[in-house]
């Protein structure tokens, strides 16, 4: 019971993260590869706020989350809006992102140094509490709450504002939304502020929940955020959410029965089934191109 | 003509002047993993080794003869270690190396040393195989967890009465890997039955899932073989997923950092040292007022690292002040009963430290010696 637990609140991250992937894939049809790296910044944003400034962890959050977004924005601007044009956006947009995660992480590198950083004590909160035969740690049970929040939030956004008709106009067909009088480059640049929120906000509840924020932290979601995007289905939201929950409830239990050097290979070789068996992940569509 | 015979004359004086003069300086390179994985090793070595170095200039070394030390950053890595330990060899021309910081590190990096004929005096090796075997030219001043691990061990059992075990480590470090071994051999010959065996990797940072599955089995003592960084986010899970019992760590918790990092939850945990920060010693209280006097913390690797220095400043007063490679090589095998903060120190046969070794147990935030 401790087990799913730990894989629910693993799980949680991972979706949160996937969420945003996902999102920006869904719009542009564009892997944003430096997502890992605003999953960082963030992180080192809301310990700069807690730990420097003495901010409440939960003041810090909004904040550190919302600068998150801009910088997804910023990032939009700089990376992708110029190769929008091309033939080979998708490839040039790719590697684009890739060299600004190289110089974030550069930045962060240049700022806070190598080690690992840590909260402060006392501004994570350590009560437990008692569910069943687990223990729910205060952290663990807050990180769960706030991402699923965020994840019916953002569901919320989708289907119930005009701004999400708008993101799902774009993610369709970007010249049929702007033919309709979308403004694309707007609701793009939001896109990419939601995305880097969602990223960010996993990258702070990572560093909260293990207390411990280094510039490298990115790296080790990067590969399982695409593995997950991939196995629910590139594009789909429902999709991200069920395959990070799943991805870290897999986790949890392979580290437990078979020792935590299988923890990768049962992960990508899940993927891997799953690619073979059902290439468009989980829940994702199958490509349908109209003329 | 006479313009080259002045030029003789000239060139002979220089050289005459040269081998007149009695100032010898011996250049110690020092490749310590101030980044990365082992960076607070790293950090509080070097201070041992600067302060070291100060010290023996006062009298230990014999007039005439300077110590000079390279401080180079090794990353915590294996590559980055070797191309220091080139520098060091081929560029800087140093008559020994102390370090690295990593018992990984060197299996990569001591060979080079070796097969150059530098000898190398390793001061927070604890691996036992894979170090001191590499060659004749590698000496080692730390002990290996297989000489501090069994009486730590039988200390804390004697305290604590523990019967069964649940182990976690590290299986992707040469050291914590070696670490485990030895706990696994001493827990089986205290007649401790071990529950359960959990292993991370040193990049991980979620232990919840190896710990929940130990603590199921209910076992007595959690005993840890892990790097500082893992060792503090270990215990501090441990804890938050109810774990009280007793937990015993292997000698990567042997840092204040370890203690900084893991706060309160640090309280309690007992490891084995090798440096008895009790010690009465004449060396050891030296290096204690040195140290306090700089306002470094005082800790095991500090500890070792001036100890290293001190063995190398004996291995050249052993050589007749002589500071070239070959000198400094014949000399540490002369070396024999020194006083060092460590106790009365002394090689062994394969080139490892000997000394008397404790265990320790973190209270109020500080490593207290368990007497």
């Amino acid at each position: 019971m401790q087990q799913v637990v730990n894989g629910l609140f693993l799980g949680s991250i991972y979706a949160l993260f996937a969420l945003g992937y996902t999102l920006v894939f869904g719009v542009l049809d564009i892997l944003n590869l430096a997502h890992q790296a605003v999953f960082m910044l963030c992180a080192f944003t809301a310990l700069a706020l807690v730990g420097t400034l003495h901010l409440h962890t939960l003041v810090a959050l909004p904040i550190a989350i919302v600068a998150a977004g801009l910088v997804g924005v910023l990032l939009e601007r700089a990376a992708f809006r110029p190769l929008r044009g091309r033939s080979d956006s998708n490839i040039s947009g790719l590697i684009s992102s890739l060299a600004a995660a190289t110089i974030f992480e550069a930045l962060a590198l240049a700022a806070w140094g190598p080690g690992q950083f840590r909260f402060p004590f006392g501004s994570v909160p350590d009560r437990r509490l008692q569910l069943g035969g687990a223990i729910v740690s205060e952290v663990q049970a807050v990180i769960i709450g706030i991402s699923v929040a965020m994840m019916l939030a953002l569901t919320w956004l989708l289907r119930r504002t005009r701004l999400g008709r708008h993101i799902r106009a774009v993610a369709e067909s970007p010249l049929a939304a702007r033919i309709l009088g979308v403004n694309v480059d707007r609701v793009i640049a939001a896109s990419f502020f939601i995305s880097s929120a969602l990223g960010g906000a996993a990258g702070v509840l990572f560093g909260l929940a293990f207390n411990d924020v280094s510039a490298d932290m990115g790296r080790s979601v990067e590969l399982k955020g695409l593995a997950v995007i991939i196995l629910g289905g590139m594009g789909s939201m429902p999709g991200a959410v069920l395959a990070g929950y799943g991805l870290g409830i897999i986790e949890v239990f392979t580290v437990a029965k078979l020792g935590s050097s299988w923890r990768d290979g049962v992960s990508f070789a899940v993927l891997f089934l799953v690619l073979l068996l059902r290439p468009r992940g989980l829940l994702g569509q199958a490509a349908t191109r109209l003329a | 003509m006479s313009t080259v015979r002045g030029a003789l004359v000239v060139l002979l004086t220089l050289s005459g002047v040269n081998t007149l003069a009695a100032d010898s300086t011996a250049r110690i390179g020092a490749a310590l993993s101030l980044t990365g994985d082992a960076a607070v090793y790293g950090a509080t070595q070097r201070n041992g080794i600067l302060l070291a170095v100060e010290d023996v200039q006062k009298g230990q070394l014999p007039p005439g003869v300077k110590l000079e030390v390279v401080v180079e950053d090794d990353g915590s890595s294996k590559q980055q270690a070797i191309s220091v330990y080139q520098r060091f060899i081929n560029q800087q021309k140093v008559s020994a190396i102390i370090g690295p910081t990593l018992s990984t590190t060197a299996t990569g990096a001591d060979p080079i040393a070796q097969m150059a004929k530098v000898p190398v005096v390793a001061v927070s090796n604890t691996a036992a195989k894979g170090i001191t075997d590499i060659g004749n030219y590698i000496w080692r001043v730390s002990l290996m967890e297989k000489q501090v691990v069994p009486g730590a061990m039988k200390t804390a059992q004697q305290r604590l009465h523990f019967k069964t075990a649940g182990v976690l480590y590290g299986n992707d470090d040469v050291f914590t890997k070696a670490g485990y071994d030895v706990m696994k051999a001493t827990l089986d010959q205290l007649g401790v039955k071990i529950l359960g065996t959990q292993t991370f990797a040193r990049t991980d940072r979620d232990f919840n899932a190896q710990i929940t599955a130990l603590k199921a089995l209910n076992p007595d003592i959690l005993v840890v073989s892990a790097l500082a960084e893992n060792a503090s986010a270990i215990v501090t899970q441990a804890r938050q997923l109810g774990w009280s019992g007793a937990i015993m760590g292997g000698n990567g918790f042997n840092s204040p950092a370890f203690i900084k990092n893991a706060g309160p939850a640090a309280e309690g945990v007992l490891v084995g040292t090798a440096w008895n920060s009790a010690s009465p010693s004449p060396a050891n209280q030296r290096f204690k007022q040195a140290m306090a006097a700089r306002g470094f913390t005082a800790d095991q690797f500090a500890a070792q690292a001036y100890t290293g220095v001190l063995v190398l400043a004996e291995a050249i007063k052993q050589a007749g002040g002589k500071t070239g490679r070959e000198d400094i090589e014949a000399g540490l095998a002369k070396v024999k009963n020194l006083d060092t903060p460590l106790g009365t120190f002394s090689f062994t046969p394969s080139r490892d430290g000997e000394h008397e070794p404790a265990v320790q147990i973190v209270k109020n935030g500080k490593f207290e010696i368990l007497q």
